[in-house]
């Protein structure tokens, strides 16, 4: 295998391991920036894959998987709003439970219902979103540098993969364009301000955590009904924390987040390429120094090393109406 | 008119409203059990003979009850500064390095009671020293002290892994682990104190650790009630301004609070890896610095509080593994359930029943007053 081809199926990969991440930290886009912390979007992946893999067993359809993700996903987030918006709860213990709930339930629940330790049965055809060859492959896999580019790294891919992609402009029209977007950026840094204008602070936030509902539930659907083809225990793996990493590292913004998740990806990527093999010179590097890079990136960005990154001014504080 | 300023008694506060949440966590928790086809009531009292049936049965609950009381003493040091440390679990991952090092060092010389002190010392080292990057980002750059920590739990893991499978593997063994400790490196069992109730501990690891634990919880009492630095903590904690306004240096204040937070956690790994395994293994910490929030929260963040929510969880994990065996369809899982749904009541929605109390509680010294 030659640079070029290796380069290739790194890219492909990194593409593939960077779409629940792009979903995942769009969803935390939206809740963050309308002042809601989230903690728990490793929890809603999971959930939402779980419900997708399930749902898309039973009924044999990927596109009902994929509404079931996105409706426990939504149960997930308003059970945060019912703790974080109408009770005032801290946000990150919120948070913090909903992930435990999540890693807990769906394997007993998955044990209980299909006994094969905390899996769910194997998903075929139709119940899974299968690759998409974009037309054209063959013609253009003849053409040097970008033939092969185009057919395993543009082409093949399914339909979450060019929808995530597509998200991240929507996103970004959504937050900067409308006047939705614009009342969620204004609650989540001066909700005082908005509340002053007439405008529900705790229904904006509730929309806005509806959205992040929707988002992390493509994201698990990915994960469960896309990329594999079963739930298998606690299958998120912490992706949904290298997502929260990506969302900080982009300065709460759409566009760097899908470069930042891009990025992140590519360092997965790379771990697993890199997995027992040896660079001239340097000699075998360990894994686990990719596997900490994201985290360590973020944590030198916190530090304020890498420009500063401003949280939303209002996130995390419960808004109290009367004083 | 809003319930929020209505003031309630203690014993309401800090006793009927937990004691709701916690029924409110185990009811839906028995709704899970009970969905999926077993009856929640053979279930509870499976748990109970589980966990406290038989000598050994207690001796493994006091173990887990061990480690989640300096886990739960952890979170609840961070908690009065107004810091949430998650970062327990790594902290505790990393303070297992600064014991099994102590261990490995001394344990061909010296007897155990020598080798405890510097052990102690070490995971507590190992931890704090775990916890001051977060500690000093909060502190000096405003960095979030609950990212950072959640970031260095991940680091923390790929470290450890990193150092076992590469550093402190046995030449010629595949488990990435140190070798086993010499009982010089050991932390005795506690059989006699079980002895003394007229229970055999077997094989149970319940250990001296367990005494250290306690030990902490008085002195944890004592930083924070009956010290100048503790009155610090708190102020920090209930008034960031007021503490700056009264002159309480705050970088100096958190980052103090998160070391002796980071260094409680990094003791908790005595536990497991000198007093049970005697030797430091992969992913040790089996999730009890995560307990040690749901600990502290329950608890209210009180020594005498945490003991006793310390010794639920205990009773939990040990009861919950015993009852996997006994119906097989419900897995040991179901304690992360519960332990999510105790967090998010005990926690999250600890105000959820306030105005409902405040009003039922109006009502009833209202008609007393009205008496008179």
């Amino acid at each position: 295998m030659d640079y070029f081809d290796i380069f290739v199926s790194i890219l492909g990969s990194t593409i593939r391991l960077s779409i629940p991440l792009i979903f995942t930290a769009l969803a935390g886009l939206f809740s963050e920036r309308a002042g809601i912390f989230d903690i728990g979007l490793e929890g809603k992946m999971l959930a939402a894959a779980f419900a997708a893999a399930c749902l898309a067993y039973l009924s044999g359809s990927a596109w009902i998987g994929l509404l079931g993700g996105i409706g426990i996903s939504i149960v997930f987030s308003l059970i945060h709003g019912f703790a974080s918006i109408t009770n005032r709860g801290n946000q990150i213990v919120s948070g913090v439970a909903l992930n435990f709930i999540a890693a807990g339930l769906t394997i007993v629940l998955g044990q209980a219902w299909f006994s094969q330790g905390g899996r769910t049965p194997g998903l075929t055809g139709d119940a899974r979103f299968a690759p998409i060859i974009l037309p054209g492959v063959d013609f253009m896999r003849e053409v040097p540098v970008i033939g092969p580019l185009y057919a395993n790294v543009i082409s093949g891919n399914n339909i979450l993969t060019y929808l995530a992609f597509a998200a991240v402009p929507l996103s970004w029209w959504i937050l900067y364009r409308t006047r939705f977007g614009l009342r969620l950026r204004a609650v989540g840094e001066n909700p005082a301000a908005v509340d002053t204008a007439g405008i529900s602070v705790a229904w904006l936030r509730y929309r806005a955590l509806l959205v992040t509902g929707v988002l992390g539930g493509f994201a698990g659907a990915y994960l469960a009904i896309a990329q594999s083809a079963a739930f298998i225990n606690n299958m998120s793996a912490g992706k949904g924390y290298i997502a929260l990493a990506a969302l900080i590292f982009a300065k709460w913004k759409p566009v760097p987040v899908m470069f930042a998740c891009l990025l992140f990806g590519f360092l997965d990527a790379v771990a697993n390429f890199m997995q027992g093999k040896s660079i001239p010179m340097i000699g075998e590097v360990p894994v686990q120094i990719f596997q900490a890079l994201p985290y360590v990136l973020t944590c030198i960005l916190l530090a304020g090393f890498i420009g500063i990154a401003h949280p939303p001014k209002a996130g995390g504080v419960p808004y109290v109406k009367e004083r | 008119m809003s319930t929020a300023s209505v003031p309630l008694p203690n014993w309401i506060t800090y006793g009927v409203l937990p004691l709701l949440n916690l029924l409110l966590a185990f009811f839906i928790s028995g709704l899970v059990v009970w969905s999926i086809g077993e009856n929640p009531f053979q279930a509870l009292r499976l748990l109970i003979e589980g966990a406290l049936g038989r000598g050994e049965a207690i001796g493994f609950t006091l173990f887990y009850t061990t480690s989640f009381i300096f886990t739960g003493l952890s979170v609840a040091v961070a908690f009065h500064a107004g810091l949430f440390n998650i970062g327990s679990e790594g902290q505790a991952y990393v303070g297992g390095l600064g014991a099994a090092l102590v261990a490995l060092a001394l344990d061909h010389y010296v007897p155990w009671y020598v080798t405890m002190p510097f052990a102690v010392i070490g995971a507590a080292l190992f931890g704090a020293g775990w916890a001051f990057i977060p500690a000093w980002l909060q502190a000096k750059r405003g960095s979030h002290v609950v990212i950072t920590t959640i970031m260095f739990n991940f680091i923390a893991a790929a470290l450890m892994v990193y150092l076992l499978v590469n550093v402190f593997i046995v030449p010629g063994k595949m488990a990435p682990e140190t070798r086993t400790f010499l009982p010089g490196g050991q932390l005795p069992k506690l059989d006699w104190l079980m002895a003394l109730f007229g229970m055999k501990l077997g094989p149970a690891p319940f250990n001296v650790s367990f005494i250290i634990a306690l030990v902490m919880c008085f002195l944890v009492w004592l930083l924070i009630w009956r010290s100048k630095l503790g009155y610090e903590m708190r102020t920090l904690g209930i008034s960031p301004s007021a503490a700056v306004y009264a002159g309480i240096p705050y970088s100096r204040t958190v980052i103090i609070a998160m070391l002796i937070s980071g260094g409680l956690a990094g003791m908790m790994a005595l536990n497991p890896v000198m007093g049970a395994s005697a030797r430091l293994q992969v992913e040790f910490v089996a999730g009890a610095g995560f307990v040690g929030i749901a600990v502290s929260l329950m608890g209210r963040s009180h020594p005498l509080g945490i003991i006793f929510s310390a010794l639920l969880f205990g009773i939990l994990y040990q009861g919950g593994a015993d009852l996997s065996f006994e119906m097989p369809n419900i897995t040991r899982e179901m304690i992360v359930v519960i332990q999510g749904l105790v967090i998010l009541f005990a926690g999250a929605l600890e105000y959820m029943l306030r105005p409902a109390m405040v009003r039922i509680y109006q009502q009833f010294a209202g008609q007393k007053s009205g008496g008179k």
